[in-house]
């Protein structure tokens, strides 16, 4: 074993990090902001609206995510005067922002099957009962319907999030060096694959660990209602624990 | 010389590359289902690994499907393709070979996606093991059947019926991680778009091709899942 080699190595990728989450919180904030609007527009009550929503969700949970990072850096290239005369260019230009862009527009898909899913769960006794107490509209979804729905929906959000973070490594392939373009180039400067990767491996897991514990906390704080009450003669066993 | 049109670029006629991208959109599927397959057998493999009352065993399969379900898959093809490389070039020179021996890039990718998706199949067939009854496998039992027969005739038959949609799922998953299969090179759907691309300087019309071919299968799949699911079904009273 080359230690010296191994802690070389996760020095170098650990520079790579800073990058894999900017990505990774970046587009994820993003897409959940789209999926929002996604979400609306199936549930609204103007049918054209859902259709192209599930239209949206359609193709981009059909195609692969690396398809659609090429169609948009190296594809939109095709119209660059187009999008010079638009002054888009000196976006798309930027793999830093096809990267960002081609990950909320993939994420916003999926969010928003997870949104639905939630909202679809919230119980209607509860929503007619707050109609009844006269909560309506804003109100109603403030105090009664995404409470509930969030927390419906927080378990598969998390594993969104984690797969999220695995997708920034695609960006690698549109020259981004996050940890696995750092490790890719790594691997072919020293083709000592198995080190590398292990190494790697070891960061990507103990991100993906440190999300699911987060998520794992939101969703204990956001449940009061879950937990084991408090009581006189516990809080005393406690002590004497 | 004018430019070809969309029509003439990826149509059947001289300058059209039609018949390249239904080759590599075969090379897909050929991989995709090659790896789909080994990961069935890595999954199954796992799973009762899981279920074993071993406890290194049950270690090693919870291990396994947390590791290959939390990093990229890029990483594991090119942890495959490049160390598969240095592997055979090590075997290589121990029968007296000189010099870089590639790894075949079909087989990286087989392999690759083996190793991923069995570990996602893994958690889909635990799940459907879970739904069978303890009764059935006590009955199995009691009237003599051996492991293997209680496998073939009460386990395998029941957890592939409830297994069904989340297998579909993983299918999904597994063709869209074929196209990462192209950055070793191999010429699959998305790696001919490039090529195309890259020989036209027409981007943008290939990969809207291949993501509306890639589309075309999800679609195609996705409705013969449901299909294969409705079917497995039959017998099952609904309540």
């Amino acid at each position: 074993m080359d230690f010296t080699f191994l802690w070389e190595t996760f020095l170098h990728l650990l520079s790579g990090v800073p990058l894999t989450l900017n990505l990774a919180l970046v587009s994820t904030a993003l897409g959940a902001m789209l999926a929002v609007l996604l979400t609306a527009m199936r549930m609204s009550a103007l049918p054209p609206l859902g259709w192209a929503s599930q239209f949206y969700v359609f193709v981009f949970r059909g195609t692969p995510l690396l398809v659609q990072m090429f169609v948009i850096y190296y594809g939109l290239g095709q119209f660059r005067p187009v999008l010079q005369s638009w002054g888009l260019w000196a976006f798309f230009r930027e793999p830093y922002w096809c990267a960002i862009f081609a990950l909320s527009l993939n994420t916003a898909a999926y969010a928003s099957e997870i949104l639905r899913g939630g909202l679809q769960a919230v119980p209607h006794q509860q929503v007619e009962a707050a109609r009844a107490s006269g909560m309506w509209g804003f109100l109603l979804y403030r105090r009664i319907i995404l409470p509930i729905a969030m927390r419906q929906a927080l378990p598969a959000y998390g594993s969104e999030i984690i797969l999220m973070v695995k997708a920034t490594s695609l960006a690698s392939v549109i020259t981004m060096l996050e940890v696995t373009g750092l490790a890719a180039k790594l691997i072919s400067q020293s083709y000592r694959a198995v080190e590398v990767f292990v190494v790697a491996g070891i960061i990507y897991l103990a991100l993906n660990f440190a999300i699911t514990r987060l998520v794992a906390f939101i969703e204990w704080w956001m449940s009061p209602h879950l937990r084991p009450v408090q009581t006189a003669s516990s809080g005393a066993a406690l002590q004497h624990a | 010389m004018r430019d070809p049109s969309f029509g003439e670029l990826v149509g059947f006629g001289p300058e059209g590359w039609g018949a390249a991208l239904l080759t590599a959109t075969g090379m897909t599927l050929a991989v995709a289902i090659g790896g789909f397959a080994a990961g069935s057998v890595i999954g199954a493999g796992v799973t009762s690994a899981k279920l074993s009352r071993n406890g290194v065993l049950r270690a090693f399969g919870d291990g396994y499907t947390t590791v290959l379900r939390g990093i990229p898959d890029l990483l594991v093809i090119y942890l495959f393709y490049f160390g598969g490389s240095a592997a055979l070039g090590a075997a290589g020179r121990l029968f007296g070979a000189e010099g870089f021996i590639g790894m075949p890039a079909f087989i990286t990718g087989v392999l690759a996606i083996g190793v991923v998706s069995g570990a996602y199949q893994a958690e889909v067939f635990r799940g459907a093991f879970n739904t069978i009854s303890r009764g059935e496998l006590e009955a199995a039992r009691s009237v003599g059947m051996g492991t293997w027969l209680r496998f073939r005739r009460i386990i395998a038959p029941q957890v592939l019926r409830y297994a069904i949609p989340g297998l579909g799922n993983t299918w999904q998953l597994v063709l869209k991680e074929s196209a990462l299969i192209s950055v070793t090179g191999l010429v699959e759907l998305l790696r001919q778009s490039q090529i195309a691309a890259g020989s036209t300087h027409r981007p943008f019309d290939f990969y809207i091709t291949a993501a509306l071919l890639y589309l075309v299968i999800t679609a195609a799949s996705s409705h013969l899942f449901r299909r294969a699911e409705a079917r497995s079904l039959r017998g099952v009273r609904r309540t």
